[in-house]
């Protein structure tokens, strides 16, 4: 069953047509990988599925719902959670807070129940915290809880990054270079990670990647992007041998 | 250090009793004059001053926006409530009217915040700036363009309402309420939009929500403030309530430090104080501030507290969050 249907998607900044005629559809537990050389389009297609840019075309259904016009955080709420390229977490606040805020949709209270701390506030409050650290506990960096985000190490900040994406409670998790600026025994680990997290929270998730190994590894299929068009697609030793593929990482080849 | 902070931490019943301890001291003052009326005056400028910075650090210190019209706010809670104890609310039941005056005097003023939030908020960054300046002016030109409240020539007419256990309540109430909004999945909501605005929409916060929400809050204790304010002084005039006023609290914000409910409380003590104790210093206080101002933001920028809290205002669940849940984990294993 599919939970995600990209269809005819094209988005362009002033002249520059960054994605063109884009199609994809996910079923439900894939992990499909979107890989492509720096500029191809790969981001844009991110930031158009969760929301910050409005397509100049296009539809994404989510499980049927349309999410085109739908503002980030309502589509954060409808099931969506990605990790940026660049980390961007909430640096001055506790790995703690920046879970719980990533909590936002699920809390049932009101403002008034917030300004006096009555009524349901108490209660849900215990929860988030509860939720938050098991959360934590689960990606295994409970122990840096009370730590400001900024002063954790690199590889924590992309875990604490997972941990804030799954804490929004999401059925598509969209991963946007999780292993830029790792070395090969992390990228060893985030793999693990990414896999088990899959399986863990019963998650679809689509992969940005640079790092060759881990999408061949890991993804049961691909998508290859260059300057906004999908040059292919299918599964990763096809692409391996795919001449177009071949041609836009390494250049024309002498035939 | 390490044993005040297990005091607060542990002794969380000595809140509560050290406030109601002043609170009967600050009735004790007004009905037996244990204090010199003058300085009974500036403990009420302090309160008044609290509330106003207290509220605007919740818009420029919390959700790191800038908001320079605090003061306009500050001039509809004054007017509303002066207008009510004057012209409608009898007289004779001051006890009871000056209460709902002065909660009336906020939330027309939040209602007035509300109005400027919504358009306000759809742009971002600088613009908020801009409109709150704007803001500031239009406030100020409307009251002395209505004759009926008295134009450019001021109100007056207003009892002196404004004792310190009024002030003492009122200042309590606005730190207890904004801390609390703090501590909630709004407040950090705002501190998010502060870190980093499209990460915080991207993990389900509805910013526009939450920034009105926060907006109209602050508009509602400056108006509260200004109608305390109209109270005590007796006399109100648009220029009271000028770009000077907004700055003013601006400085004492910047000054205790952004982000900390303890750092408003210490700049508007501080600056309030300071500037009465350098009376005699005659102009040259109005060179000494600035220079105190300067040296502070080259040594100290994020003010006095900056970002840093005193124990006693978190909530003691956030408090004790992780130390609680690890607790609970060894227990169960």
């Amino acid at each position: 069953m599919s939970i995600l249907a990209i269809q005819g998607l094209t988005h362009k900044f002033g002249g520059l047509t960054a994605v063109s005629d884009l199609n994809l559809t996910l079923n439900a537990h894939e992990l499909v990988g979107v890989i492509g050389p720096n500029g191809a389009g790969k981001t844009t297609v991110f930031n158009i599925i969760s929301g910050v840019y409005r397509p100049s075309r296009g539809s994404i259904l989510l499980e049927g719902v349309e999410l085109v016009g739908k503002s980030p955080s309502q589509i954060t709420n409808l099931g969506i959670a990605r990790t940026f390229q660049n980390i961007r977490l909430f640096r001055e606040l506790s790995v703690l807070d920046n879970v719980r805020i990533a909590h936002y949709g699920q809390v049932r209270y009101n403002a008034l129940e917030a300004l006096f701390h009555v009524g349901r506030f108490k209660k849900e409050e215990a929860r988030i915290i509860e939720h938050s650290m098991e959360l934590l506990a689960l990606l295994r960096i409970d122990a840096a809880a009370d730590v400001q985000a900024k002063n954790l190490p690199y590889g924590l900040q992309r875990r604490v990054e997972i941990a804030r994406a799954l804490a929004t409670r999401p059925r598509l998790l969209l991963l946007d270079e999780p292993a830029a600026g790792m070395n090969p025994n992390e990228i060893d680990q985030l793999m693990d990670l990414i896999h088990w997290i899959r399986d863990e929270f019963n998650l679809t998730t689509l992969l940005i990647e640079h790092q060759m190994a881990l999408v061949m590894s890991i993804c049961e299929r691909l998508l290859v992007l260059d300057f906004g068009e999908t040059i292919a697609e299918g599964r990763p030793e096809e692409i391996q041998s795919d001449q177009r593929v071949l041609e836009a990482y390494l250049g024309d080849t002498v035939t | 250090m390490f044993c005040i902070n297990t005091l607060m931490v542990r002794n969380r019943w000595l809140a509560p009793c050290v406030l109601g301890l002043l609170f009967l001291f600050s009735i004790a003052v007004q009905r037996f004059e244990l204090l010199d009326p003058y300085v009974q005056l500036i403990l009420i400028y302090v309160g008044i001053n609290i509330i106003l910075t207290a509220s605007l650090n919740l818009v420029n210190g919390y959700m790191g926006e800038f908001s320079v019209g605090h003061a306009g706010f500050m001039a509809v809670g004054a007017y509303t409530a002066s207008l009510m104890t004057v012209r409608l609310l009898p007289p004779q039941m001051a006890g009871l009217s000056f209460p709902i005056a002065v909660i009336c005097g906020g939330f027309v003023a939040a209602v007035v915040g509300l109005v400027v939030a919504f358009p306000s908020f759809k742009t971002r960054g600088d613009y908020l700036a801009i409109v709150t300046l704007s803001f500031g002016m239009i406030v100020k030109s409307v009251i002395e363009n209505i004759n009926a409240i008295g134009g450019p020539r001021g109100f007056l007419g207003m009892e002196k309402l404004t004792t310190l256990p009024w002030v003492f309540v009122w200042t309590v109430l606005s730190v207890w309420v904004i801390r609390n909004l703090v501590y909630s999945k709004f407040g950090r909501g705002v501190l998010s939009i502060r870190e980093d605005e499209i990460a915080s929409n991207l993990m389900g916060v509805d910013t526009r929500h939450v920034k009105v929400l926060a907006f109209v809050v602050s508009s509602f204790f400056a108006g509260v403030a200004g109608a305390l304010y109209a109270h005590v002084l007796q006399f109100i005039t648009p220029r009271a309530f000028d770009i000077i006023k907004s700055t003013d609290i601006l400085i004492m914000v910047y000054l205790g430090g952004i982000g900390s409910l303890a750092g408003s409380i210490i700049g508007a003590t501080v600056y309030t104080v300071l500037l009465e104790v350098l009376r005699p210093m005659g102009v040259w206080r109005m060179v000494f501030m600035p220079l105190v101002l300067v040296l502070l933001m080259l040594y100290r920028p994020k003010g006095i507290m900056g970002l840093k809290e005193f124990p006693w205002f978190v909530p003691i669940r956030d408090l004790l969050a992780v130390r609680s849940w690890r607790e609970k984990k060894q227990a169960t294993r």
